[in-house]
């Protein structure tokens, strides 16, 4: 296929595939921009200047509505915690179900039921289950058990992904060898699938450290990040929203290419190794 | 050998249990608080249709559902065709596998930043002294500032369609990767058009993965509230949105029956879906 020749078709998806992409980060290209809006700047172009004094006022100043610093930790503690729950238990299920056991099509209907309700349900529900049991909601209880109902079906299905590629023949060879169960696993499928791990912890991470709605009803007392932002916009009419746009876009950014980065490392390792 | 027999059940409890507690047990919650009454302090314990009743009897309900289902339609619509001719372009079109990988991570790395920062970076875009509308003024084409971009059903529109777009892009282009490229040398052998190939061997083979992009957006833009309320600055209404209303007033049985009916409704759309296509070996 490579000789062909390009036909007209090409261009033509070239060209829109240039504005979809284009669609996809050309307003939040629009908001890193005013983020440095001058002093004396609105919320829309022209630009009054550049400054950082709305990142200033973000990070060092007292808003007159909200807590910045709160709301970011407890959005990056809750990410960590949905991060490495959402890999533990998506691998577990994931080689659970490379063998057949009872209740197998249950738990996968159960699994997709739980990405295609809406969240407003799984929020809703959530928050009553606690009312009715007497129990306070909190981001760290009831806040982590939503985002885990989102997060951990993309695992699971992720886990399938890698288990239907996987070649058994390296498990088999170990265990010719005299491997243990636990030695097959730690030293052979581990290793092996260690940059898809990787992949469902960057979306545990990320999916829950931007989860609205499902947070709306379970945080309790308490905001998480994505809930301050929408706070903040109902409030804040200065660009100091745009500058809280840009450093948490720029902080998910960070989190993905490292992550992106760390599979791509283990990849090129990998494939030294086989080749040497 | 019975370790090994029981291994599975072992690794497959945490998952069951998390399911179990945060989806099965709130749902059961939501259908009994359905039946439950309330005043204007607090709900409680009964059983009672009146939550049904009133939902179902009042004109505002309806035309909130069917305004949510013009939402689903123009979405599920725009968002498959987009998704299709981008899924198609990566997987037909970029013939290095590293670039191909490269794009399509441009086009999920969006996806994973923050919905509500998506939504509010179309204000200073769709925004009355926007940069559309200057845009557009500068080069004469109106003289003043279109209204209708921002807090309007255009811009709810607009919006679902940045957000959920790669919910369409994903399991197409996962679809159009496994097709068989003989298949496409034979059907060009035996004489067919591009034309011809695009409707009679790739979009057929690519109905799995249409059906569950289609669920995926079709779910996300009925129970979407928050891309409502924002884009159309409460203007406009969706059931998720009415929900989120009855919350805030602390209607709890009011909000879990509108939960019910919606999740009935979600649910016979996935059937219909998955009755049209089998998605089955695509899993």
């Amino acid at each position: 296929m490579n000789s062909e020749r390009r036909g007209p078709g090409f261009y033509v998806l070239t060209a829109f595939f240039v504005l979809f992409v284009l669609f996809l980060y050309g307003p939040m290209t629009t908001i890193f921009i005013l983020s440095f809006q001058g002093p004396n700047g609105g919320l829309t172009f022209p630009m009054n200047g550049v400054s950082l004094r709305w990142f200033e006022n973000l990070l060092f100043e007292q808003q007159a509505v909200g807590d910045f610093g709160g709301a970011f930790s407890r959005s990056l503690m809750l990410g960590i915690m949905t991060m490495l729950t959402t890999v533990v238990v998506s691998l577990l299920a994931g080689l659970a179900f490379r063998r057949r056991f009872l209740g197998a099509g249950p738990l996968f209907y159960l699994a997709i039921a739980s990405l295609i309700v809406p969240s407003i349900l799984i929020s809703l529900g959530i928050g009553l289950a606690f009312n009715v049991f007497g129990l306070e909601p909190a981001w760290y209880s009831s806040g982590f058990g939503a985002h885990l109902t989102w997060t951990l079906p993309f695992g699971l299905l992720i886990m399938f992904a890698v288990f239907n590629r996987f070649n058994p023949a390296y498990e088999e060879a170990a265990r010719d060898l005299g491997a243990t169960p636990w030695q097959t696993f730690a030293h052979v499928v581990l290793p092996i699938i260690l940059p898809s791990l990787i992949g469902v912890g960057l979306f545990g991470f990320t999916l829950s450290y931007d989860e609205f709605a499902r947070t709306l009803m379970t945080s309790g007392s308490f905001n998480t990040l994505p809930l301050e932002i929408y706070g903040m916009t109902t409030n804040v009419t200065t660009p100091v929203l745009y500058a809280l746009g840009t450093v948490t876009t720029v902080f998910s950014m960070a989190v993905i290419l490292l992550a992106l980065a760390v599979i791509a490392v283990l990849r090129k390792r990998r494939a030294r190794r086989l080749a040497g | 050998m019975t370790l090994s027999r029981i291994a599975p059940y072992l690794q497959a409890t945490p998952l069951t249990a998390i399911l179990a507690a945060f989806l099965v047990l709130p749902i059961a919650t939501i259908v009994m608080v359905s039946f439950w009454d309330y005043d204007s302090i607090q709900i409680f314990p009964a059983f009672v249709f009146t939550n049904y009743e009133e939902s179902l009897t009042s004109p505002v309900t309806w035309s909130t559902y069917l305004n949510t289902l013009k939402y689903t339609v123009i979405v599920w619509a725009v968002t498959l065709l987009i998704g299709f001719w981008v899924a198609y372009y990566l997987a037909f079109h970029i013939r290095s596998a590293t670039m191909q990988m490269v794009l399509f991570l441009v086009c999920t790395i969006p996806f994973l930043t923050s919905n509500i920062i998506r939504m509010i970076s179309w204000i200073p875009f769709l925004g009355r002294n926007g940069l559309l509308n200057q845009t557009l003024m500068t080069m004469g084409l109106i003289d003043r500032p279109l209204e209708f971009l921002l807090f309007s059903d255009f811009a709810v529109v607009l919006a679902m369609v940045h957000l959920y777009t790669l919910f369409m892009v994903t399991p197409i282009f996962n679809t159009l990767m496994r097709i068989d490229r003989a298949l496409i040398e034979a059907a060009r052998d035996a004489g067919a058009n591009g034309f011809q190939i695009l409707t009679n061997v790739i979009i057929p083979l690519a109905k799995p993965g249409i059906a569950i992009g289609s669920i995926f957006v079709v779910t996300l833009v009925m129970g979407d509230f928050i891309t409502v309320r924002f884009m159309s600055g409460g203007q406009s209404a969706s059931v998720g949105l009415m929900m989120a209303n009855q919350i805030a007033l602390l209607q709890y049985p009011a909000a879990a029956a509108n939960a019910v009916i919606l999740l009935v409704l979600v649910l016979l759309l996935v059937g219909a879906i998955l009755r049209i296509v089998n998605i089955r070996k695509e899993l």
